[in-house]
C-alpha cells in the first residue's frame, strides 16, 4: 500500500496533443515526449548532457502559459496540457529557425554534414524557402583544434553541446563560449589542440557542420555510404560501432548505441584507427625467402613453403620446439585455429599475452569482472591499481568519471606515474614499480587489521603480515571497506608488471576480504576470445616470454611486429635470428620480419575479416567483414585452415567459418600453464626500475600507422622521464640526453624531469620506435648521462 | 447513278490534277531541307546535348564535389570522387560521365548549385572506341573551356524563365 502511495506522489499525468502520458516528477517535457515517440525539434538538448535550453527550437505551447515554453527545460506538472503541433508552437519554432539561419552560411553543398545535418533536416520543415535577411552575415574564423577535428565555425549555431560534452563527459573543459550575443564564438580561447581521448564525439554531437571529422573531410557523402556493424578492436571493451563504407573502402567510424558497452560514445582510438589500414606498407602479396632473397610467391607456393618449414622443424627438433605467438587482436577463430594447429603438431607453446612479464598466476593477463563494466559507473569507491584508465580503456575511464561525478564515488590509485585523471582522487599512492607489491600489500595489511580477515596461507600471507601500513594505506583500505559497492580495478600496467602474479593474488584476496568487486582489465582487444579459444599454453607449454627467452627452432608469428608487440624486443630479435624457421602472417611489412622470417603471408586484420569478438564482459559478437582487403591479403582463418591442412594437423577440414566458430566457442580454457612463483620481491638498494606504459596510440600495428592519431599530442616523441629527485640522486640533473641500458640492450633518449613519475622509477613507454631495440617494459634499468 | 458520276469524274482526271497541284506547289515553294552538315537548323538555348564542366572567369573550376548531380542522375551515369584540396576546399579527383548511360534529362544541370555541370547544345559527336564513351573531368573541362561563350549566352537567354 505504501508503495502505491509513493507511486502516486512520484508520478504525474500530462496531456500531450490530447494523449495522456505518465511522467516522473521533475522530468522535462521533452524526456516524456521522447519516450512516447512524439517528435519535438531540438538542437541543444541531448539526453546524456546537461540542459542548456539555449537553441529555443523545442518551444512548445503549454496551456495557461503566457508564452511558448522550451520543452527541454520545462518540468512536467500534473494536468499540464502540451500542444506540439498547434499554430502557436509551429509559429514559435519557425521564428526560431529563421533566427538560427540568419548567420548560418547555408553552404550545404560543400559541407560534410550535408545529408545528415539536423539543421538541414529541420530547415526543410520549419525554414522559409526564401530568406528575408538581407544584411551582412557574420563570419567566424576557423579554429585549429588538432588533427582529429575540423572546424567551420561560421556554421556554428551555439548549441554548446560540444562545450558541455567536454566539460561533463570528457572532463577536460577544453572548449568554451567567448564573447556575447552577435560576437559569441565557440573555441579553445588560446589556440591549442583538443586533447581529450574522447574528443571525436563532439563531431557526432554537433547538430550542424561546425565540427567535422578531419581525416574524413570532403571524401564522401552520407548517402553514398553503407553502415556496417563492427566492434572497436583496440581495447578490451570492444565499443560497438558502425563503419561507413563506400564501395570497398572504409570511410569513417561512428558509434553504435549500446548502453551496456559504450553508451553513445566512441573513443578517438576506435574512431580514427581504421585510417591505418590504408598505410603504404601493407603487405599485399605472399613472400618467400629463397637463398636469402625475398621473392613474391603465389599463395599455394607460399603456404607450401610455410607448412614445410613448420613441419620440418617439428620433425627434426620435436613439437616442443615450435612456438606460436598470436596477436590478441586476432579473431577468436584465428586464435582457435592457431592453437589447434600447434597442439596437433605436438606443441603446447601457444600464447597471445605478448606484453606480459610475469606468468606466475594461472589466469595471468585474463580479464575478470565481478560486476559488468557498465556497473562501474554506479560504484561508490574505486581503487585503481596500475592503471591509466583514461588511456587504456577510454570509455571505461568515462564510467569511472561518472561514478565520481554523479555518485560522488571516492577514488584512489596505486600507480608508478601520477597520471592526469579526469576525476579527483581521495588518495594517491605514487610508488616506483619495485615498491608496487609492497605498497599494495600494505593496503592488504591495513584491510586485514580493519576486518580481521584471515591472511592467505603461504608466502603471500607471510609477506602481508610483515608489512607496516601507513596512514594512506589505512585510508584506502577504510575507503573500500566502507563502500557499499566498491571496485578494485587492476589495469594493464598491473598486468604487465614484473610482479603481476603477486599483484593479482593480492587483489583477489583483498577483494574478498573487503567484499568489493574485482575488475581486471587487460589492454588488448580480444584477449577474452583468446582465452576461450585456448590460445594459452597448456600443460608443459611455454608462455610468450619463455618462448622468446628460451628460444625455439620454429616460430609462427601471427600479426606481430617483434620490435613493437613483444614484451622484450631485444630478446625477441635474438630469438628469431636464432630460429631455424620463422613463418609470419602479417598485415604490414616490417623490417625485423624481413630480416628474420622465411615466409611472409599477407593477412587482413579486423575489421576486414569475419569473426567472433569477445569483450571483457564476455559479450560475444560474430561479425561480418567490413571493407575489402587489398590485393592478395586473405582472412586469417582461411590461411590457418589451409596451413594446418598442409602441415598435417588433424581435423582441419572446415568448410565454413561457422564450423570453426562453433568449435572455437565450445570450450573455455580454465587456466594456462604457469610459472612457479618465488617470494614477493622486496626492493633493496638504489636501483631504477622501468615503468613502461603502452602509449594510447601505439598499442597495435594499425594504431601505429593511423596518420591522424600519430599527429596528436598523445603520440609525442618517446622520452625518458624521471622525477627530479631521482635525477639528482643519479647525477642526471643537467643531462639532456641519456643512454638507457637494459642488460645488453641500450638506446639514446632525451631525458625529461617529470614530477609525476615516482622517485625511483623511469617512465619510458613501450611499443615506439626509439625503444624498439631495448628490453622489457619493466624491471631494472640504468641511465647514464650523455654530454 | 452513283457509279455513272464516279465514272465521269475519273474520266476528267480530277484526282490526278489535285495531286499534281500539291507536287507543283511544293515544287516551287522554298525548301525546308538543309544541306547538312554545311547547313544547320537553329537550336533552342535549352537544347540538351554533350556535357561540359564550367570554370569561373578567374580559371577556377566551379565544381565543388557536392555530388548532387551524381545523386540525382536517374541513369547512374555520373561517378565522382572527392578530396580535400591543399587549400582546404572540396574538389573532385574524378568526374566521369558515361555517355551511353546518360539519357540527357538535364537533371544534373538543374541540381548543380554552382552551374558547373551543363548540357551544351552540341548534338554532334561520335566515338570510335567503346572506351571513349566515358568522358572524364579533364575532357569535360576542356569542352567547357572551348564552348564557354555559347554556354554562357544560352544560359543568359534562358535566365528569365528559370
Amino acid at each position: 500500500m505504501a508503495t502505491a502511495q509513493d507511486n502516486q506522489t512520484d508520478t504525474v499525468t500530462i496531456e500531450v496533443d490530447g494523449q495522456e502520458l505518465t511522467a516522473r516528477k521533475g522530468e522535462m517535457i521533452i524526456q516524456v515526449t521522447d519516450r512516447a515517440g512524439i517528435d519535438i525539434p531540438r538542437f541543444c538538448y541531448h539526453s546524456k548532457l546537461s540542459i542548456a535550453a539555449n537553441c529555443r527550437m523545442c518551444l512548445v505551447d503549454v496551456e495557461k502559459a503566457p508564452k511558448p515554453l522550451p520543452a527541454c527545460a520545462t518540468p512536467v506538472a500534473d494536468g499540464m496540457k502540451v500542444f506540439t503541433e498547434s499554430r502557436r508552437t509551429v509559429d514559435a519554432q519557425r521564428g526560431v529557425m529563421e533566427f538560427l539561419l540568419i548567420n548560418h552560411p547555408l553552404d550545404c553543398p560543400i559541407c560534410d554534414q550535408g545529408g545528415e545535418c539536423e539543421l538541414q533536416d529541420l530547415a526543410m520543415g520549419y525554414g522559409r524557402s526564401v530568406s528575408r535577411f538581407t544584411e551582412r552575415k557574420r563570419v567566424v574564423r576557423d579554429k585549429n583544434v588538432g588533427p582529429l577535428i575540423e572546424t567551420d565555425m561560421t556554421r556554428c549555431i551555439h548549441c554548446t553541446r560540444c562545450v558541455r560534452f567536454l566539460e561533463e563527459i570528457a572532463g577536460t573543459c577544453e572548449l568554451g563560449g567567448m564573447s556575447r550575443g552577435e560576437h559569441m564564438e565557440i573555441g579553445t580561447f588560446v589556440e591549442r589542440n583538443i586533447n581529450s581521448e574522447l574528443s571525436g564525439n563532439v563531431i557526432d554531437l554537433c547538430p550542424v557542420g561546425a565540427l567535422t571529422n578531419k581525416p574524413f573531410r570532403h571524401t564522401a557523402r552520407p548517402w553514398e555510404m553503407r553502415a556496417r556493424k563492427y566492434v572497436g578492436t583496440h581495447d578490451c571493451l570492444g565499443s560497438h560501432l558502425h563503419y561507413h563504407t563506400r564501395g570497398p573502402k572504409i570511410m569513417r567510424a561512428v558509434p553504435r548505441d549500446n548502453e551496456a558497452v559504450n553508451e553513445c560514445w566512441l573513443s578517438d582510438r576506435d574512431r580514427y584507427s581504421h585510417f591505418g589500414l590504408r598505410s603504404e606498407d601493407r603487405l599485399t602479396s605472399p613472400q618467400v625467402k629463397v637463398d636469402g632473397q625475398w621473392r613474391e610467391a603465389s599463395w599455394s607456393d607460399a603456404l607450401d613453403a610455410a607448412a614445410r618449414a613448420l613441419k620440418g622443424a617439428v620433425e627434426t627438433h620435436g613439437g616442443s620446439e615450435l612456438g606460436v605467438l598470436v596477436s590478441p587482436r586476432a579473431t577468436t577463430e584465428e586464435h582457435y585455429l592457431a592453437a589447434a594447429m600447434a597442439r596437433s603438431l605436438g606443441s603446447e607453446n601457444v600464447d597471445h599475452r605478448l606484453r606480459l612479464l610475469d606468468f606466475t598466476h594461472p589466469q595471468a593477463g585474463r580479464a575478470h569482472l565481478d560486476v559488468p563494466t557498465a556497473k562501474i559507473a554506479e560504484s561508490d569507491a574505486i581503487l585503481l591499481v596500475g592503471s591509466n584508465i583514461r588511456h587504456e580503456q577510454p570509455i571505461l575511464g568515462h564510467r569511472v568519471r561518472t561514478a565520481w561525478r554523479q555518485g560522488g564515488a571516492k577514488i584512489a590509485d596505486i600507480n608508478s606515474v601520477a597520471w592526469d585523471f579526469h576525476f579527483d582522487l581521495a588518495e594517491r599512492m605514487i610508488v616506483p614499480p619495485q615498491a608496487m607489491v609492497d605498497t599494495f600489500a600494505r593496503v592488504a595489511k591495513a584491510a586485514a587489521d580493519l576486518t580481521g580477515a584471515a591472511l592467505p596461507e603461504g608466502k603471500l600471507g607471510e609477506y602481508i603480515a610483515a608489512r607496516q601500513p601507513e596512514h594512506e594505506a589505512k585510508q584506502v583500505a577504510g575507503m573500500l571497506k566502507d563502500a557499499a559497492s566498491g571496485v578494485l580495478l587492476l589495469g594493464d600496467q598491473a598486468l604487465n608488471h614484473p610482479e603481476a602474479g603477486w599483484l593479482r593474488r593480492l587483489a583477489e584476496w583483498l577483494a574478498e576480504a573487503l567484499e568489493v568487486a574485482l575488475v581486471v582489465l587487460p589492454g588488448p582487444a580480444n584477449s577474452a576470445g583468446a582465452w576461450t579459444a585456448g590460445s594459452v599454453p597448456g600443460r608443459g607449454g611455454l608462455n610468450a616470454r619463455s618462448m622468446i627467452s628460451k628460444g625455439r627452432q620454429a616460430y609462427l608469428l601471427w600479426d606481430i611486429e617483434p620490435d613493437f608487440d613483444l614484451a622484450d624486443p631485444a630478446a625477441a630479435r635474438r630469438a628469431l635470428e636464432g630460429a631455424a624457421s620463422v613463418v609470419a602472417a602479417t598485415t604490414f611489412d616490417n623490417a625485423v620480419l624481413r630480416e628474420t622470417a622465411d615466409v611472409l603471408l599477407p593477412l587482413s586484420p579486423a575489421p576486414e575479416v569475419d569473426g567472433t569478438w569477445i569483450n571483457a564482459d564476455g559479450h560475444r559478437d560474430t561479425l561480418q567483414a567490413v571493407g575489402r582487403a587489398p590485393e592478395q591479403s586473405r582472412a586469417g582463418w582461411k590461411i590457418l585452415r589451409k596451413l594446418g591442412e598442409l602441415a598435417g594437423a588433424e581435423g582441419f577440414d572446415f568448410a565454413t567459418l561457422d564450423a570453426v566458430t562453433r568449435q572455437a566457442l565450445e570450450n573455455d580454457s580454465a587456466e594456462a600453464a604457469h610459472d612457479e612463483a618465488a617470494a614477493p620481491f622486496v626492493a633493496e638498494g638504489d636501483t631504477l626500475w622501468r615503468t613502461g606504459e603502452v602509449p594510447i596510440y601505439s598499442g597495435d600495428n594499425i594504431l601505429r600507422r593511423a596518420p591522424a592519431l600519430q599527429q596528436t599530442t598523445h603520440a609525442a616523441a618517446t622520452v625518458c622521464a624521471v622525477h627530479p629527485t631521482t635525477a639528482r640522486r643519479h647525477g642526471l640533473e643537467d643531462a639532456e640526453r641519456v643512454r638507457v641500458r637494459q642488460g645488453e640492450a641500450s638506446a639514446e633518449l632525451d631525458l625529461v624531469l617529470d614530477e609525476r613519475v615516482a622517485p625511483g622509477a623511469v617512465g619510458l613507454p613501450v611499443a615506439t620506435c626509439p625503444v624498439s631495440t631495448l628490453g622489457a617494459g619493466g624491471g631494472e634499468i640504468s641511465l647514464e648521462a650523455l654530454s | 447513278m452513283q457509279s455513272i458520276t464516279r465514272y465521269l469524274r475519273s474520266l476528267m482526271l480530277l484526282e490526278l490534277f489535285r495531286g499534281m497541284a500539291v507536287t507543283w506547289r511544293f515544287g516551287v515553294a522554298p525548301k525546308a531541307t538543309l544541306n547538312y552538315p554545311e547547313e544547320k537548323t537553329p537550336k533552342s538555348p535549352r537544347y540538351r546535348g554533350l556535357h561540359a564542366l564550367r570554370r569561373y572567369p578567374n580559371g577556377e573550376e566551379r565544381c565543388i564535389a557536392c555530388k548532387l548531380c551524381e545523386a540525382v542522375c536517374p541513369a547512374l551515369a555520373i561517378t565522382i570522387e572527392s578530396h580535400n584540396r591543399e587549400d582546404n576546399t572540396r574538389r573532385t579527383t574524378r568526374y566521369d560521365i558515361d555517355l551511353f548511360k546518360c539519357i540527357y534529362c538535364g537533371f544534373c544541370e538543374e541540381s548543380c548549385p554552382v552551374d558547373s555541370i551543363v548540357l551544351t547544345d552540341i548534338g554532334e559527336y561520335h566515338m570510335e572506341n567503346k572506351s571513349e564513351k566515358v568522358v572524364d573531368k579533364q575532357q569535360l573541362l576542356a569542352i567547357g573551356d572551348r564552348f564557354e561563350e555559347s554556354i554562357a549566352a544560352n544560359r543568359a537567354q534562358d535566365a528569365r524563365y528559370r
